[in-house]
């Protein structure tokens, strides 16, 4: 028998050859016909009917910038709205209760299920079903002053976004652990603090995400409430080019304010998501 | 003549045709280390989880330091408790789980504080000094800033004793709390438990351990299917028991 440390020969070292760069060349032409495709997509806008002094022109005009301003206002506030319902209701949906639960769902099916234009132009006409809203007896007012575009806008995009966020909380607070609630019921947590200070705030790392993917199209569902006649930037560039004509460059105005607010949020969003974070990445890191 | 600290009597519990627990009644006396051994689906965990609530009882009754758990006796009838009363009356008794169910959002040491300063309103620096008394009981003062992610199995199962012990429990409840380690890493947990044991905690522990119930328990309940088959010292259930029943699933495990 050989013994263990000779090792058997035919086998030379190539520990010392260097390693040859492949030429890919099939990448090299992949590349080259996809940026072939890209300038001829870009010389076609540059040669088209479009004046591109007009872009820039009223990309900072004031009714634009108020719009944009006002789109984020109303995001912001519409999510906040959203989320706020989103928890309330998500929680409803996972309590005992059958008459909350049912509740909540009937909420849900509702307004996932009518399209958000109509919601929108329902609650701007809510004064055509109640002439006057109030407490009886001690606050009433006329429903045409009280539904102004502004809080139709904010009523119809929030609410309808708290029926897609309780789903998404909901899902949140299914992906936790069982045991978890259980451990805070062994420290002699109740069902609604265990699920604040336990179970929400694990919640929350699974639910950024598609939160931040819900945020996105709110800030362009916003453009929606044109209807009711918000502000917002679409509605004014609208607004600009009945007047001047210049359609697609009022248009390509609003779309870049859209996407520039739509960049600044994703950095936001991998803030967020490193704050809940905290105990899972620590390793991953 | 003194009482239990627990007195089950007549315990039953199904969940939906399985039968999980048959008529079982049990004593556990203050200062007791009572080891529940058995072969998985013979009740004992449904038995430990029944004495904190974390499962509720079909019929039957548990008192705990002289008061019924779960219920109100009230014109000859049963009325459950209001979540809150259940929450309260948790607090007498401290968990283990066999999976540690540490938070791990929180590190070790806001682990142990936040049944203290959440549940029991006490205050922050109080807490927090007993808790790195805790960590340095069950040797783990060095890790009070950890995430439970960056501990090992037996640190985490160690800290999710000191957060038991950190509501002054005067029942440690133990569910299989060595099952989900690493061999190497079970001697150290079984340490903290032998330690506990000492210093007169009295203490229900679910194991498989028999090594750790032949030294430390004063008494060993054996259950198969759930009923209580035999109970007696560490040295009469296991090194010559009576039953076939046990006979057989000792021969089993050793």
């Amino acid at each position: 028998m050989r013994p263990a440390e000779t090792l058997a020969p035919g086998f030379p070292d190539l520990s010392q050859l260097a390693v040859a760069r492949p030429l890919h060349w099939r990448r090299w032409l992949a590349a080259a016909a996809i940026l072939l495709v890209l300038a001829a997509i870009v010389r076609a806008f540059a040669y088209g009917q479009i004046e591109w002094s007009y872009v820039q022109r009223f990309l900072t005009a004031p009714a634009i910038l108020t719009g944009i301003v006002n789109t984020v206002v109303m995001a912001l506030l519409a999510m906040a709205l959203g989320i706020v319902l989103g928890v309330a209701v998500a929680i409803m949906r996972l309590s005992p209760n059958p008459v909350l639960t049912s509740v909540a769902a009937f909420y849900a099916w509702l307004f996932r299920g009518t399209p958000l234009i109509l919601q929108l132009l329902l609650w701007f006409n809510l004064a055509l079903v109640f002439p006057t809203i109030g407490i009886p007896g001690l606050w009433s007012a006329r429903a045409v002053d009280v539904m102004t575009p502004f809080l139709s806008a904010l009523l119809g995009l929030g609410i309808n976004q708290g029926a897609y966020t309780s789903e998404v909380i909901r899902a949140g607070i299914l992906s936790v652990d069982a045991g978890q609630y259980e451990a805070a019921q062994a420290i002699g947590m109740g069902r609604l603090r265990a699920l604040t200070r336990i179970v929400l705030p694990q919640a929350m790392r699974v639910v950024i995400p598609p939160l931040g993917n819900e945020f996105i199209g709110l800030v362009k569902a916003t453009s929606l409430a044109s209807v009711v006649q918000y502000p917002e930037v679409l509605h004014n560039a609208e607004n600009i080019y009945y007047a001047n004509s210049r359609v697609i460059e009022l248009l390509i105005v609003a779309g870049l304010w859209y996407l520039a607010v739509v960049s600044i949020l994703t950095p936001l969003q991998m803030l967020l998501e490193r704050r809940f974070a905290r105990g899972v990445m620590q390793i991953a890191k | 003549m003194t009482k239990p600290l627990v007195a089950i009597r007549s315990v039953s519990k199904s969940f939906g045709e399985f039968s999980a627990l048959k008529q079982v009644s049990l004593d556990v006396w203050t200062g007791e280390v009572l080891c529940l051994i058995g072969a998985s689906g013979s009740g004992k965990t449904t038995l430990l989880r029944c004495v904190n609530q974390l499962t509720a009882i079909d019929s039957g009754g548990i008192w705990l330091d002289g008061e019924l758990l779960g219920v109100r006796e009230k014109d000859g009838r049963l009325h459950r408790l209001a979540e809150r009363e259940i929450a309260r009356q948790r607090l007498k008794t401290g968990m283990v789980f066999q999976r540690f169910n540490l938070f791990p959002h929180k590190t070790a040491l806001d682990n142990i504080i936040e049944g203290p300063v959440q549940v029991q309103r006490r205050a922050a620096d109080e807490a927090r000094s007993e808790a790195q008394e805790l960590l340095r009981r069950v040797g783990l003062s060095a890790k009070a800033d950890w995430y439970p992610a960056q501990l090992s199995g037996g640190q985490q199962q160690r800290v999710a004793i000191a957060r038991a012990l950190a509501m002054k429990p005067m029942l440690m409840l133990f569910d299989e709390p060595t099952s989900a380690l690493d061999p190497e890493l079970v001697g150290e947990v079984l340490a903290v438990m032998k330690e506990l044991a000492q210093s007169g905690m009295t203490m229900m522990v679910v194991t498989h351990e028999l090594g750790f119930a032949r030294e430390v328990a004063d008494r060993v309940v054996y259950m198969d299917h759930g009923a209580i088959v035999e109970q007696g010292s560490a040295s009469e259930v296991l090194g010559a028991p009576r039953e076939a029943r046990t006979k057989a699933f000792l021969s089993a495990v050793i």
